[in-house]
């Protein structure tokens, strides 16, 4: 009875270990919170600066430096997200471009299931400017429900740390004033 | 009693923990992919290995054209990229990327061929929701997977395994990949593979 008792306590852990990457997770809810979502400090010192983090090891991403921080869930490999990297590109002009917005909103990406090889050939192929990090592994796009790509969330941080999905859609940036304008309203940003 | 009762529960706890297959998909297909599910890794045996002289075909492809790999040689390498089927998770997100690659390809003076065993109107409608794709799409429908069997990556389903050949301009094979159908291969790998064929 013991030996079974042992197996199953095993096998239960195992399971529960595993949860993250067994797509248990849901896209995140407007109004909810963003799981727990640990992501590398990036080397590149300019990368730091802009998410205003220090140090090394990993992150969460409510502590990004920022009022409101935008996630983009993408791939190398998806038409649409090769077709809108451009107007993303856009989208970040105009946020760095405006002063009262350039340390308020922050955007990142997440290559679903693309490598680091991967991730860094999207980003010279489009001139992409903000960081992006790689989920390999699906890790984080299994914790994030499975969404098809591009898929877009915001995150609004308060001064106390605490942070709240504003936007949480599947589909690309059409016009980047128009989406600019949606966060902001969102977001509670003038 | 008790005893089978908690034996069940082990195995199918983890027998959950380890299922599910992992793969992103574009909103470029909407809700038209069809999902297999996971399936078994592998599910052939090679009958070609590198340094062997890559077998000769001439299937139809999307264009009208039909493409044989003897055509290239002499002139550029070619990449094969067997992929499972049409409309199915992984596989619609593959070649997608090689699209992109193009610069890749072409820096290793390569020509890339996407080949499945679906007839030519199914992948003429797949791949026109990928955009316009630079590198040739053929059928290997009928007979059916011939192409494939040759190479030794029919599976007893009817598709093929997800493969990579890398064959040089002198027609020799000189990678061969055949990776777990429920994952796409990594592109840095194929990078690798095309830059080794430099030189020679």
């Amino acid at each position: 009875m013991k030996k079974i008792l042992i197996s199953f306590t095993v096998a239960l852990s195992f399971f529960i270990l595993a949860l993250p990457s067994c797509g248990q997770g849901s896209p995140p809810i407007e109004g909810g919170i963003l799981p727990k979502i640990s992501l590398p400090v990036p080397e590149d010192q300019g990368y730091k600066k802009y998410l205003g983090l220090k140090g090394d090891g990993t992150f969460l991403i409510p502590q990004i430096k920022a009022k409101v921080v935008l996630i983009e869930i993408f791939s190398m490999y998806c038409p649409h997200c090769q077709k809108d990297a451009p107007v993303v590109n856009d989208l970040f002009s105009k946020i760095t471009g405006d002063d009262s917005l350039k340390n308020n909103i922050k955007l990142i990406g997440i290559g679903a299931g693309n490598s680091d090889f991967e991730v860094d050939f999207f980003r010279k192929t489009y001139g992409i400017k903000f960081p992006m990090f790689s989920d390999a592994e699906f890790s984080i796009h299994k914790i994030l429900g499975e969404v098809r790509t591009p898929y877009f969330i915001a995150i609004k941080i308060s001064p106390s740390g605490t942070h709240k999905v504003v936007y949480s859609k599947l589909g690309g940036v059409s016009n980047a004033d128009e989406f600019l304008k949606t966060i902001k309203n969102l977001a509670g940003l003038k | 009693m008790f005893k089978h009762i908690i034996q069940g529960v082990t195995v199918v706890i983890a027998l959950a923990a380890i299922s599910g297959p992992a793969f992103g998909l574009s909103d470029a297909y909407k809700n038209n992919i069809y999902n297999p599910g996971e399936l078994k890794p592998f599910d052939s045996v090679l009958k070609v290995k590198v340094g062997d002289p890559a077998p000769d075909f001439t299937l139809p492809a999307i264009s009208g054209e039909k493409i044989s790999l003897s055509q290239y040689k002499g002139k550029k390498n070619v990449v094969l990229s067997f992929v499972p089927a049409a409309w199915t998770p992984v596989c619609s997100d593959q070649w997608p990327g090689y699209n992109l690659a193009k610069s890749y390809f072409d820096e290793n003076d390569a020509i890339l061929l996407g080949i499945t065993v679906d007839n030519l109107p199914t992948l003429y409608a797949w791949t026109n929701q990928m955009g316009k794709l630079w590198f040739p799409v053929l059928s290997d429908f009928w007979p059916h997977g011939a192409v494939a069997d040759i190479y030794g990556v029919l599976r007893t389903s009817g598709v093929t395994e997800r493969a990579l050949f890398v064959v040089d301009k002198e027609g020799i094979i000189r990678y061969a990949h055949v990776a777990d159908i429920n994952k796409r291969p990594e592109l840095g790998a194929l990078v690798i593979e095309m830059k080794k064929l430099k030189g020679k």
